[in-house]
């Protein structure tokens, strides 16, 4: 790849006004020329924009999740498990846009004695991989409980006599500090355990991918992940769950009123009757947990889950229920998904021409088979689940923070760092303790406005796909398979940089599920809008989430700025035979309603026709 | 007497009968019994030829002629071949073996309800003589032959193509008796092809099993087969019969039937056909489907002729017209993908450690 050059992070570009950004993110994430071998290392180093997580700049506050993974990834290639060639990942910012770099390891003479560790501990996970797996949904369940009953104490004029009466010997203040400083740790050990069985899990997806694509050099990458998908993963279920609300209300006779859509209505009005109530109570059933549900990635803070808005599964619910009023059928073909998965591994088995090789097969896809369900399920346990309730325990961190006029609103408190709102929090219960005035009123308004100001021109900013040095090999499992980091891959980067140059009818992404169509172009910002979606339209969205299911009923491909070949729009629409395109950066903002595209699923392109 | 020992149907020859049919005419049987549709038609035996030969006393003089050719003279190979192709054109069928060919030829047309049904004459090597060597079958096609005199004239061509001077310096290199040398020759019912060209139930570029490769051309399939064209290509997943990557060339020849001479002739395309997709998406899945069965019967990857005959130019009827195994990835040395481990988990290691190269 010598031909392809990426700039020098030292001389990326630095946007007037925006002098001092640095502040706002953590010190260890910014590119430095003050040390020489720092320097070097920086400029040795292959960056790359994480656009598949991040297609905006970061929030001060949302970077937590960043620098949980950060970590959990890294210790457990390096530290834990000891994957043989590579190390963690190491992460820098550059005007609010993050860049990653997979660290090999350099030293070949380690890479048999990780290799031998490895063996032995990577190898136990492996075989006892349902055990382990069962064991960690109940580590999850425990602390997404600890998350839902953590209260976040209001500071009272005097405390309660019960502080005295029972002799707490603690205040208020020390208890808000307390549940803070929980919540947080609550954060970085969700993702601890996210990353528990997910570098193992993608290894052995990889080595399977890569045998496959030896033996069929044809293969497309769709098929390989449908042969070893899992069919019952909890991705689904929760609109499955709402599917069964759509038959419940009409076998009830209460499915005019669930048609009106509105959270509001709907609840009012089925609390009036007696079959409404029935369905009230599977309705509130279902919402936990499966109304955590984020209608975004769950990354940042503005994705908001089906719980936090009603109308949003409740509008999505009047599809289906229109679906099977007109005699369709809207269950999920799950035999039918299962026969073709078999049929696919049986009949690409069979075309191997020799023994060793079925062996190899049988031995990986059971494998893969064994791990994938997790790194499906993953998803909706930390990203959805805990992230939708972890960012309304914020909320109510923040409300104190307004109350005591440390910023303006709820919704301001993201511009700041978690490390700076332990310190205001600090202003808060000092100066509550003392009666004296915090200082915070006078700081952090002043400095969010400049803050919004400054991200306000890093949005308009487009961030290079990558900086630093190309590498020859690439060996670490998540850079592989999350970002595709390839030859191709990279190629398609260059093309993109000329495309951005001239070519303005051209969007370049990941194959996301393969197939050609022509179709007219429906932009959908917020899974609110896809009531909008008309049959055979061509879906553009930021990314898609299971709250985005009905959508894929009506439309015939779909198109998202983030997301790769494992994302839920790729997953989905393999599933359901529609071609998509995924991770094309810039597809919401460069393609308007109405438009007419052509798009090809298996190479990852979009032709803008009119 | 047994008019078998001159003449079989398509729908008689079987793989077993090669020595008798030739690889062509047996493997148009097989397709036949795998229900693919074939043109249909008639094997002329090795025993024709053999009887042939020995009426017209040319047996043993043939032999003579090519035992007194010194090995690696090409000139002396020319002269003989000269000889021997002019013995046998000139020579005369017997009364009863013209009969029995001119009858099962009547046969042929009455089933076509087409009198003077246009044939395609081809040779059929017997699998001793001709091994992989596709060569000898694409030399001796007679396309749109109409009449019992004319197919009797093309039978006793492709006879003498088995002395072209490339088949007899080919035998005479791998060591070959002469003597055990037979020929068949298949008549076939010509589909009047609006697109024909080859199918690969494999991708011969890259060896893949799960591709199968489609090449098109409008008319014949002869302006593919010679490789005069750069065909339309089209890519099918043999497992999906998804299709994942289509092609369309310049294709600026085609071979068709001139209305006024009823002689198959090669001609210019008109420039807005040049250019246009030669054969539907959806007769290529057609084709494909019939691609994966031939394989399927046979077990083995497969190399493939075919033609789509039209009446309305969005409805076609697929006929294959030939089959044989493929050669080239074929004759590879069959092994491993990979390296065999005890384990998963070994396996992961190797790949880990592997990693990807980024060139």
């Amino acid at each position: 790849m010598a031909d392809l050059k990426f700039p020098n992070p030292h001389e990326a570009e630095r946007l007037p006004g925006t002098e001092g950004w640095e502040r706002m993110y953590p010190y260890h994430y910014l590119y430095t020329t003050e040390d020489p071998e720092r320097k070097a290392y920086e400029e040795n180093m292959f960056w790359f924009y994480d656009g598949l997580h991040y297609p905006e700049p970061m929030y001060p506050f949302d970077i937590i999740w960043d620098e949980a993974w950060f970590l959990a990834l890294s210790q457990f290639n390096t530290r834990i498990f000891i994957v043989p060639p590579a190390m963690g990942i190491d992460h820098r910012i550059h005007n609010g846009y993050l860049y990653i770099t997979p660290l090999p390891v350099a030293d070949p003479a380690e890479i048999p004695k990780r290799a031998e560790l490895f063996m032995k501990r990577a190898g136990y996970y492996y075989q006892n991989w349902d055990r382990l797996h069962e064991n960690w949904e109940g580590k999850m369940r425990d602390i997404i409980k600890q998350l839902a009953d953590l209260k976040i104490p209001t500071l009272p004029e005097i405390e309660d006599e019960s502080v005295v009466f029972e002799g707490l010997g603690v205040s208020t203040g020390y208890r808000l500090l307390h549940a803070y400083d929980k919540l947080i740790d609550l954060g970085i050990l969700a993702w601890q355990y996210h990353f528990e069985f997910l570098n193992l899990g993608y290894a052995a997806y990889v080595v399977f991918v890569d045998f496959c694509q030896k033996a069929f050099p044809d293969i497309p990458l769709q098929k390989i992940t449908q042969m070893v998908g899992g069919i019952d993963v909890i991705i689904y279920r929760p609109d499955e769950e709402l599917k069964k609300l759509a038959k419940l209300s009409i076998e009830l006779g209460v499915d005019d009123i669930a048609m009106k859509g509105k959270a509001e209505t709907v609840l009012n009005e089925m609390a009036a009757s007696e079959k409404g109530k029935k369905w009230l109570e599977a309705f509130q059933a279902a919402r936990e947990p499966w109304f955590y549900i984020s209608t975004g990635t769950g990354w940042y803070h503005h994705d908001k889950s089906w719980n936090d808005d009603l109308d949003v599964p409740l509008s999505s619910m009047t599809i289906y229920i229109e679906k099977i009023r007109k005699g369709e059928n809207i269950d999920r073909p799950t035999e039918a998904i299962r026969r073709e998965r078999e049929r696919l591994a049986s009949e690409y088995r069979a075309l191997l021409t020799t023994d060793e090789d079925r062996q190899t097969f049988d031995q990986m896809l059971g494998t893969a088979r064994t791990v994938f369900p997790y790194v499906e399920n993953h998803l909706f346990y930390v990203e959805h689940w805990f992230h939708s309730l972890f960012w309304n325990k914020m909320r109510e961190v923040a409300k104190i923070l307004v109350d005591y006029k440390f910023i303006n609103e709820v919704e301001d408190v993201w511009y700041l760092k978690r490390a700076e709102i332990k310190d205001a929090l600090w202003d808060v219960v000092t100066s509550w303790a003392t009666g004296s005035k915090p200082r915070g009123p006078l700081v952090w308004p002043k400095e969010i406005a400049w803050r919004k100001d400054v991200m306000g021109k890093f949005r308009k900013w487009v961030p290079p796909d990558a900086m630093g040095t190309v590498p020859q090999t690439i060996t670490e499992p998540f850079t592989i398979v999350l970002w595709g980091i390839t030859s191709e891959s990279m190629s398609a980067w260059a093309r993109l940089k000329a495309i951005a140059d001239g070519d303005l009818t051209k969007i370049m992404g990941f194959p996301g599920s393969p197939g050609v169509v022509e179709g007219v172009v429906r932009v959908c910002r917020t899974v609110k809008e896809i009531g909008e979606l008309k049959e055979g339209d061509i879906l553009v969205a930021p990314t898609t989430s299971p709250s985005w299911a009905p959508a894929f009923q009506k439309i015939k491909a779909a198109v998202t700025d983030v997301g790769g070949v494992m994302c839920h729009a790729a997953i989905v629409c393999r599933e359901y035979g529609l071609p998509a395109v995924v991770g094309t950066g810039s597809a919401t903002s460069r393609l308007k309603t109405g438009q007419r595209i052509r798009l090809d699923g298996s190479k990852g392109e979009i032709d803008i026709i009119s | 007497m047994d008019i078998a020992k001159y003449v079989l149907p398509f729908e008689v020859c079987d793989r077993n009968m090669v020595n008798r049919v030739g690889g062509k005419c047996a493997s148009l049987g097989e397709l036949l019994k795998a229900q693919i549709p074939v043109p249909p038609g008639f094997a002329i035996t090795t025993g024709a030829y053999a009887d042939f030969l020995r009426e017209n006393n040319l047996t043993e003089k043939v032999l003579e002629r090519l035992t007194s050719i010194e090995p690696g003279n090409t000139e002396h190979v020319e002269t003989a071949s000269a000889h021997i192709r002019e013995w046998i054109e000139a020579g005369k069928m017997s009364e009863f073996m013209e009969d029995i060919i001119a009858e099962q030829y009547r046969i042929l047309a009455r089933r076509c309800r087409m009198p003077a049904v246009p044939v395609a004459v081809r040779s059929s090597a017997t699998a001793e003589d001709l091994p992989g060597a596709s060569f000898a079958g694409q030399q001796d096609t007679y396309l749109w032959i109409r009449g019992v005199d004319d197919l009797l004239d093309r039978v006793k061509k492709c006879w003498a193509s088995l002395f072209t001077p490339r088949a007899i310096a080919y035998r005479i290199g791998m060591g070959f008796d002469h003597r055990v040398v037979q020929i068949s020759v298949a008549v076939q019912k010509m589909v009047r092809s609006f697109t024909a060209g080859v199918m690969f139930t494999l991708n011969p570029s890259t060896g893949d099993r799960s591709t199968i490769v489609i090449n098109a051309n409008w008319g014949y399939g002869e302006s593919v087969v010679s490789g005069e064209v750069t065909p339309d290509e089209f890519h099918v997943n043999k497992i999906t019969m998804e299709m994942t990557k289509k092609t369309i060339s310049d294709k600026h020849i085609r071979y068709t039937t001139d209305p006024d001479t009823d002689m198959v002739v090669k001609i210019e395309t008109e420039p807005e056909r040049r250019t246009a997709q030669s054969l539907l998406d959806k007769e290529a899945i057609e084709l494909a489907e019939l691609g994966k069965r031939i394989e399927l019967h046979y077990g083995r990857p497969m190399d493939i002729e075919w033609a789509v005959e039209k009446g309305l130019p969005t409805k076609g009827s697929v006929f294959i017209v030939q089959s044989r195994p493929e050669t080239v990835w074929s004759q590879r040395e069959v092994k491993p993908v990979i390296e065999p481990k005890a384990s998963a988990i070994e396996h992961i290691i190797a790949g880990l450690i592997k990693g990807r190269k980024i060139t």
